[in-house]
């Protein structure tokens, strides 16, 4: 018998609005209509003010650790924008973008990296699950969600953000493999940034793409550029279409860069070039989308300037209110650890104690050890 | 001759040493070549012993994990960085069900000698998933060792002592402590895993730590000597196996006993230490032993309620009035 392929394949790079500005007018042409460029474009300068006050606050001492999302504002909001409010958002940490255009509310977010679990209490109905910290977690709930929105029909699909560095966990891999064979509707969303902290991609990654991990799990999958909205609304598009018609999941790597360090307590100086950031400098996803802008004659630069300002105000306003909700006290930290507050954490929670067996010790009696 | 240097610098002195003498010994972890370890505990190690033998990983820490059990099958002797040992919990099985077992299940053939270390502990505004206190929930299981050492004098001996172990041993190092200095000296030395040691004398009641709440102790020590009860601190430095003798001695003297753990108290470190010491000192004791521990609710991420639910000095002082009928 001879040797013959059993299996080939090719992974396919999208791109329709490059970073010299080419637009493709063939995949671009009506993709997005103007007003709504014109909106996500303002979305992404409030988003981006944002990062730069948190910075500030951070350095300030009136926020804990911060992660930048500066040059990454096109994948998740791209995301978000093509999919459905009944969709879910199962995100990591560093998907502002999206989440906002999702409607959660920026005091939120900030309340959160200000150190109060409040933060993570979404409003009702808006679909998006809390931060996760442990890496690659999130995308078995994404997997789950999948799962229950089929089991209940109610055509919901799960998309799951997370970074190059997270495709390592064995959790992608489990995600991913029970989304193929169990027919879910899920999309993993990929922001492969180059960096886990200062672990470059290929330390994570042996083969050219990421993207082809998708193929071992029989998944369809694409690379896009990143720092495109309209290529990261495409491949998002195509694949809910594929989740909502035929429950089949799809692996979308968008190519991005993190241009800020990981996080505050960070400096990415230490590990990456000047030159690789300033080459990425001029991929920033924001800069293209204004070009785009420019060329049709839907942005200039007095929009520029009064939405700077608009932006200003707005993240002002947010860290305001942020700011005015007040401390919470420490006996709120036994309020959600059940449905119902069982017996020894009341004890605890009016005692404020934690000796031996809970008991207040100067008022508990000595002889009733129970 | 003795010489300051920072707890970080002291566990990389061990390591450093023991991979001077045994070839067989590397670090593997995420970052802890090019980037020195997340907390800067490699820093130099790489440019010393080369890539071969300091290795950074994916983000993987089941991979990891079970790499390092795997090479101890052909003899390596691997030291395994964990970048926080909450993020260990997605090794559990690797380091739970496997080091510790190994030699059990292979009918006494194949051996761990591994070493599994990282940052533990709450305290540092990290939120509930980072901030992990592994200490009872992996010292509940046989076939393994834990140390947690809470100056860079035991530090660098317990972590040699580890690394010659020929079983596997968790070392426990909390992050509020890497950058505290002590006096190390120049010449070899290592400390046997399993000895206690009393760090401040006294006559009323035996406060029993590890780690960081040994300063927790000492800070509350200073405040009840004001009030005239003299501590005296015992740090156990070594989990499991657990000095019991010197915890006995000690308790046999004061006749009071106050446990302090920074994990959460069910099922957990002190309780187990509370049992032995009734156990023991049933005849001793004039009051049961009192227990400290972090409230039963995850590190918050406030700054003020993460510091309110960690087993601190007031409610250590709080609990020697009470076990000692000052209250
Ligand atoms: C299970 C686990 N291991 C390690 C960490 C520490 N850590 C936090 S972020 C990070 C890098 C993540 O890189 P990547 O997935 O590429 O996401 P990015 O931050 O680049 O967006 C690491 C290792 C963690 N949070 N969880
Ligand atoms: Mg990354």
């Amino acid at each position: 018998m001879p040797v013959e392929p059993v299996f080939e394949t090719r992974i396919d790079r999208l791109t329709i609005l490059d970073e010299h500005g080419r637009f493709d007018e063939e995949l671009g042409a009506g993709l997005i209509p103007d007003e709504d460029v014109v909106a996500l474009y303002r979305h992404m300068v409030i988003c981006r003010h944002l990062d730069e006050i948190a910075f500030k606050l951070q350095r300030s001492g009136r926020m804990g650790t911060y992660p930048e999302n500066r040059g990454q504002e096109a994948t998740s909001l791209g995301a978000a924008y093509a999919l459905q409010k009944k969709d879910w958002l199962v995100t990591c940490y560093r998907e502002n973008a999206g989440l906002f255009w999702r409607g959660l509310p920026m005091e939120l977010v900030l309340l959160h990296w200000m150190g109060d679990e409040r933060g993570n209490e979404i409003p009702e109905g808006l679909n998006v699950t809390p931060l996760a910290i442990p890496i690659g977690t999130q995308m078995l709930h994404a997997t789950g969600l999948g799962w229950a929105s089929k089991y209940r029909g109610d055509d919901g699909i799960a998309c799951t953000f997370f970074g190059d560095g997270a495709t390592s966990e064995g959790d992608f891999h489990e995600a991913m493999n029970f989304a193929a064979n169990l027919d879910l509707p899920v999309i993993f969303f990929c922001q492969n940034n180059s960096w886990a902290i200062s672990v470059p991609t290929r330390i994570q990654c042996s083969a050219p793409t990421i993207a082809q991990r998708g193929l071992a799990y029989g998944m369809d999958c694409i690379q896009v550029d990143g720092n495109d909205i309209f290529a990261v609304v495409k491949a998002v598009r195509d694949a809910a279409e594929r989740a909502r018609t035929n429950q089949r999941p799809t692996f979308i790597e968008a190519v991005t860069y993190r241009l800020g360090d990981h996080t505050t307590a960070d400096d990415a100086r230490r590990y990456r070039d000047d030159e690789e950031l300033e080459m990425w400098k001029l991929r920033d996803p924001m800069i293209r989308l204004r070009g785009w802008l420019d060329a049709r004659g839907l942005w200039d630069d007095s929009k520029q300037a009064s939405l700077q300002e608009e932006a200003e105000a707005h993240i002002a306003a947010a860290v305001q209110r942020a700011s005015d909700i007040e401390a919470l006290p420490p006996t709120e930290f036994f309020k959600n650890m059940y449905k119902t507050m069982p017996p020894n954490l009341q004890q605890q929670m009016s005692t404020m104690r934690t000796s031996s067996l809970g008991r207040n010790p100067e008022t508990a009696d000595q002889s009733a050890v129970s | 001759m003795a010489r300051e240097i920072e707890f970080r610098e002291a566990l990389r002195e061990a390591m450093s040493e023991e991979m001077r003498i045994d070839p067989r010994v590397f670090l593997m972890g995420e970052e802890v070549a090019d980037y020195h370890g997340a907390y800067k505990v490699s820093k130099g190690m790489l440019e010393e012993f080369g890539p071969r033998r300091i290795i950074d990983t994916p983000i993987s820490e089941s991979g990891f994990a079970g790499l390092g059990i795997g090479a101890t099958m052909l003899g390596l002797r691997p030291i395994v960085e964990f970048m926080s040992w909450s993020f260990s919990l997605v090794a559990a099985d690797q380091i739970m069900n496997n080091a510790p077992k190994i030699l059990y299940m292979s009918g006494g053939q194949f051996g761990c000698p591994i070493v599994f270390r990282g940052n533990d502990g709450a305290g540092g505004q990290l939120g509930s998933t980072h901030s992990w206190c592994v200490e009872s929930l992996y010292a509940n299981v046989p076939g393994l060792k834990m140390i947690i050492p809470s100056d860079p004098y035991d530090a660098k001996g317990l972590l040699k002592s580890a690394i010659r172990d020929d079983n596997p041993v968790f070392c426990l190092e909390s992050e509020r402590l890497l950058s505290i200095k002590g006096d190390v000296p120049e010449e070899e030395y290592v400390i046997p895993i399993g000895e206690a040691v009393v760090r401040r004398a006294g006559t009323d009641c035996t406060l029993v730590g590890f780690g960081r709440t040994v300063y927790f102790c000492e800070e509350a020590a200073e405040e009840l000597a004001k009030e005239g009860i003299e501590c005296e601190i015992l740090d156990m430095r070594s989990i499991r196996p657990l000095d019991l003798d010197a915890i006995v001695a000690s308790v046999r003297k004061t006749n009071y006993c106050v446990v302090v753990d920074q994990s959460w108290s069910f099922a957990s470190v002190g309780s187990e230490v509370a049992a032995e010491v009734h156990k023991a000192c049933f005849d001793d004791l004039d009051n049961h032993v009192h227990r400290v521990h972090n409230d039963d609710v995850p590190a918050p991420y406030s700054h003020e309620l993460e510091q309110e639910m960690l087993p601190h000095a007031r409610k250590i002082c709080e609990a020697v009035r009470a076990a000692t009928y000052n209250a």
